[in-house]
């Protein structure tokens, strides 16, 4: 018995953090968005309560714009670990047909905002798994692993709590819920190593290959399906291109690559000099964005 | 100075897949920097994270730019922009504690705990400093040990960070002057063994300038020793320690997926164990043997310190989240009243006396601050005397629990003697502390000596006197419950005392025995030391038969209305008869035992009790919250 390396550290307080959780909160769910630090979340929850099966759903709030790939693997990834999977779809945004080319920022506001705390109210569940990273971003540097929310789902900065050793500090009055972020402490790169070294499932989209594309503003969208709208002047090409990271497909910008296979796109990350995050069009509108859609609930 | 650093990792290039299994065999390091604004703090943090090439193209641009708009350094980049977004941050008014930031190298990964700001400066860093392996203390070159410099070794010291690096930064300020350097040392060693810090590792650098950072400077020809991030790479870190100290695993969780499987997950503080291993679960007195070690990576042959895992054992025995287990012949010390100390976190004081929920390994029970000894002048490491505590005090107290805690002191094992403090009412995390011992009951009793009067004696305790009076027949569980009673009373922050036969039998009234008129006498003189108790503002209890009405009439006609609480522990004779736990009653059934109550001398019950328990209906510890309930009305 050696050290434990920097991935089994991070991965037993993961564990740490999942099982804390589980024993001390009446109605826990893992919100599970099909993405590889999703994977990697649900992958240490196997781990974390094996021989059970992770004793909670997982829950997809889903926007119906997602690419097809990542249904695919949503399904899939819920049936080989034998878990409930809740998919949730904000009716009201059904209803308006709200989509990402017509409404700009009421598409994120509604699906994912608005739809993650009516999934939350609807099933009561009292504490949400998310897959967030301190590194991902300055403001997310400081927050903690177990973040509270009001009855409302409001964040309130000034009132969070110290986070002292490994002792978190579960207790909240009715209607408050926590969001818990087990892997806090990763970086991407950590993420990308531990997906290698574990050989997890991710959805094939990581990977470079050609895929129907077109370029607008600056990014390189793929043509998912047909209800990607073209506009005057813009040709499908197909492009050899990966993703960093997934979200709405017409909100997600792709890179170029010739990486096809895992180690080439750790290979090429290490070699790359852009930040993972250039790809979302969601943080392209103001540094402080994020800080403002936390404080309105987005995870 | 972009190009040379930021030049292409040439294994990354030729052999991405031995580079890969060169960095899975990394190990972590967690520390914190402690320094004011001016000390170059941010500056390092931006150099550590630009010379372990952490930050991107896009990223550099940005700073490249805004270092040209509104750095500091004229047209040179300005690290701390890298770090400090947060100024943003605080003007919207929002709190910042503590940030993360990553970074590393081909041997380590880091994790950096920082903590601007000064108002909160204590709190925050404790916070910190609490997942720390190591502290950086940074000095500024031009101003020495300053008053901070000795705050910040203090709490890094008394949260048990065993490495500390003085980085005496801005070298380049002073020219690199060797006598500066030397004397700063000088300085910081007498500080430092005045307060108990065994050793430290200085190094002479510039944030700024880079030197002897990631690389040896040309301009410390004189430094012999490692640059910081040779040191930061290799200094070797706690959890090497703790694995070799004995076993310790928390329980976390009970692992039940079916019938067939019974596990106990948890992450191991300390130690190693593997099948066959031979184990004790504490609090409790049940021992059994390791029969596997699972982890869904398959079962381990052995597995150790800071590991998460599943241990089954080889017997169907109770244990359950908040146990302990231990080597069989390591155990752990079990008490529930400690010297500790307590840093404060929270607006609203700390007030000796109020009950905290506390957080301590994986269990959780209610505490309070029976008796604070001292505060601590974070400035000058003055002990002062100390009332209450307030928001980032420091105070070493004496606390006592609501239940048995399996402990270690925390400078042995952070795990298992670190606990937090929750407010009852809002659940915000309000305190941290950490336990230097257990104290024995016999060390913790009230003894009062101001003569005033039995007002003024009850209101400097914050609490009505009353004396609860148990009488019940022998067997019927009085001194139990009477004990678990004061234990919780006590735990409330209450000042009791107990009175039964054994304290009061073997020396007060050893010259009685046990006829009638004996046993009159007995009674009397207990209600009398009762009622001097109360005089001095106790809470007392008594567990005696007291058999007869007319005495325990008389007891009470000594005490103010509502004082005397008649307790009737109400169990029929054959129930009584049946536990018998010292042969009692066969002697007396024997006839060698006299005026026996019961067997041949009268029990006369109470007739309207304030309070009955029927010891049929209510375990020990029921009996004993119901007594608890019914008195909280009038406390």
């Amino acid at each position: 018995m050696t050290t434990l390396t920097h991935l089994q550290r991070l991965e037993s307080e993961s564990i740490h953090i999942m099982r804390e959780v589980v024993a001390e909160v009446e109605r826990p769910v893992m919100l599970y968005s099909v993405g590889k630090d999703s994977a990697v979340m649900l992958h240490l929850a196997k781990k974390a309560f094996y021989p059970s099966t992770p004793p909670f759903p997982l829950l997809h709030v889903d926007t119906t714009w997602k690419f097809q790939d990542m249904y695919r693997l949503r399904e899939k990834a819920a049936r080989e670990a034998g878990m409930e999977l809740l998919v949730y779809r904000n009716p009201e945004a059904l209803a308006r047909g709200i989509n990402p080319f017509d409404h700009g920022s009421l598409h994120t506001d509604l699906w994912k905002t608005e739809g993650l705390k009516q999934a939350l109210d609807e099933y009561g569940f009292d504490a949400a798994f998310g897959g967030a990273r301190r590194d991902e971003e300055k403001s997310r540097a400081k927050e903690r692993v177990f973040s509270f929310r009001s009855a409302n789902h409001r964040w309130d900065p000034k009132n969070q709590r110290p986070e002292l050793w490994k002792l978190y500090n579960a207790r909240k009055a009715k209607g408050e819920s926590i969001r818990v972020f087990p892997l806090s402490n990763w970086t991407e790169l950590d993420i990308w190593q531990y997906i290698h070294l574990e050989q997890i499932e991710i959805v094939p989209l990581y990977l470079s290959a050609p895929r129907p594309t077109v370029i607008r503003d600056g990014l390189i969208l793929m043509v998912d399906d047909h209800r990607f709208p073209l506009r005057e002047g813009e040709e499908v090409r197909m492009r050899s291109i990966r993703f960093r990271t997934l979200g709405c497909y017409p909100l997600t910008g792709a890179v170029e690559s010739e990486a096809a296979t895992l180690t080439e796109v750790i290979q090429e990350m290490l070699l790359t000099t852009t930040s993972e995050r250039q790809g979302r069009a969601i943080d392209h509108d103001q540094s402080a964005s994020m800080e403002k859609k936390k404080q309105e609930g987005y995870f | 100075m972009a190009n040379d650093i930021y030049k292409t990792d040439e294994l990354i290039a030729r052999d991405i897949d031995a580079y890969l299994e060169k960095h899975q065999h990394k190990t972590m390091l967690r520390f914190i920097t402690c320094g004011s604004v001016d000390d170059g703090k941010s500056t390092l943090i931006g150099r550590l994270l630009y010379d372990s090439k952490m930050i991107f193209e896009d990223q550099l641009a940005l700073l490249e730019a805004d270092s040209k708009r509104v750095g500091t350094q004229g047209q040179e980049i300005d690290f701390a922009l890298l770090v400090d977004g947060l100024a943003a941050e605080r003007e919207q008014g929002i709190t910042i504690d503590v940030a993360y930031r990553f970074f590393a190298t081909d041997r380590r990964k880091f994790i950096v705990a920082d903590t601007p700001g000064h108002e909160q400066y204590t709190r925050n860093m404790v916070t910190g400093a609490s997942t720390a392996d190591l502290a950086v203390i940074l000095i500024d070159a031009r101003k020495g040990v300053l008053t901070q410099t000795r705050r910040h070794s203090y709490l890094a010291h008394l949260v048990g960070i065993r490495n500390i690096v003085l980085a005496i930064n801005k070298m380049d300020l002073v020219d690199y002057d060797q006598a500066r350097y030397d004397s700063i040392i000088g300085d910081y060693r007498a500080f430092a063994e005045q307060i108990g810090i065994d050793g430290f590792q200085a190094i002479p650098i510039s944030g700024l300038k880079g030197d002897n950072i990631a690389s040896k400077s040309d301009a410390t020809p004189w430094y012999q020793g490692p640059t910081l991030l040779d040191y930061l790479e290799t200094v070797e870190i706690d959890q090497s320690r703790m694995i070799e100290r004995p076993f310790r695993m928390a329980v976390q969780w009970v692992n039940r997926p079916n019938l067939d499987f019974r596990g106990f997950s948890g992450q191991i503080a300390s130690g190693r164990i593997k099948p066959g291993d031979a184990v004790r679960i504490l609090p409790g007195s049940t021992s059994s043997t390791v029969e596997r070690v699972v982890t869904m990576d398959g079962d381990l042959s052995e597995a150790g310190a800071g590991q998460s895992v599943t241990l089954t054992l080889a017997d169907e025995i109770d244990c359950s989240r908040g146990q302990v287990i231990t080597p069989a012949g390591q155990p752990l010390e079990v008490a529930d009243q400690f010297e500790a100390t307590i840093v404060w976190m929270a607006q609203e004081p700390m007030i000796p006396g109020r009950a905290y929920i506390m957080k301590i390994g994986t269990t959780q029970a209610t505490v309070t601050v029976t008796d604070e000894k001292y505060q601590v002048n974070v400035n000058t490491m003055a002990h002062e005397p100390g009332k209450i505590l307030a928001l980032n005090g420091i105070g070493v107290c004496n606390i006592a629990t609501s239940k048995a805690i399996p402990f270690e002191p925390y400078a042995e094992n952070p795990d298992l003697g670190g606990f937090i403090l929750i407010d009852r009412l809002n659940n915000a995390t309000v305190g941290a502390g950490m336990i230097h011992f257990a104290l024995r009951r016999s060390h913790n009793l009230p003894w009062q000596t101001i003569d005033v009067d039995r007002n003024a004696h009850a209101a400097i305790k914050n609490q009505q006197p009353r004396l609860l009076w148990l009488t019940g027949l022998s067997g019927s569980g009085k001194t139990t419950i009477a004990n678990l009673v004061e234990k919780k009373l006590h735990a409330m922050g209450r000042h009791t005392f107990l009175l039964d036969g054994t304290n009061v039998r073997q020396g007060l009234n050893k010259d009685l025995g046990f006829t009638d008129a004996d046993r009159v006498e007995n009674i009397r003189r207990i209600g009398e030391v009762a009622k001097l108790m109360t005089d001095a503002g106790l809470i007392v209890l008594t567990a005696f038969i007291s058999p007869f009405r007319s005495e325990r009439r008389m007891v009470r006609q000594l005490f103010p209305k509502g004082e005397f609480v008649e307790i009737f522990i109400d169990t029929p004779i054959e129930v009584a008869e049946s536990r018998d736990q010292k042969g009692l009653y066969e002697q007396a059934r024997r006839g060698d035992l006299k005026n026996f109550t019961g067997i041949d001398s009268a029990y006369e019950p109470p007739e309207a009790p304030e309070i009955r328990i029927d010891t049929t209906r209510l375990s020990a510890e029921e009996a004993a919250e119901a007594i608890i309930e019914s008195l909280s009305m009038s406390f």
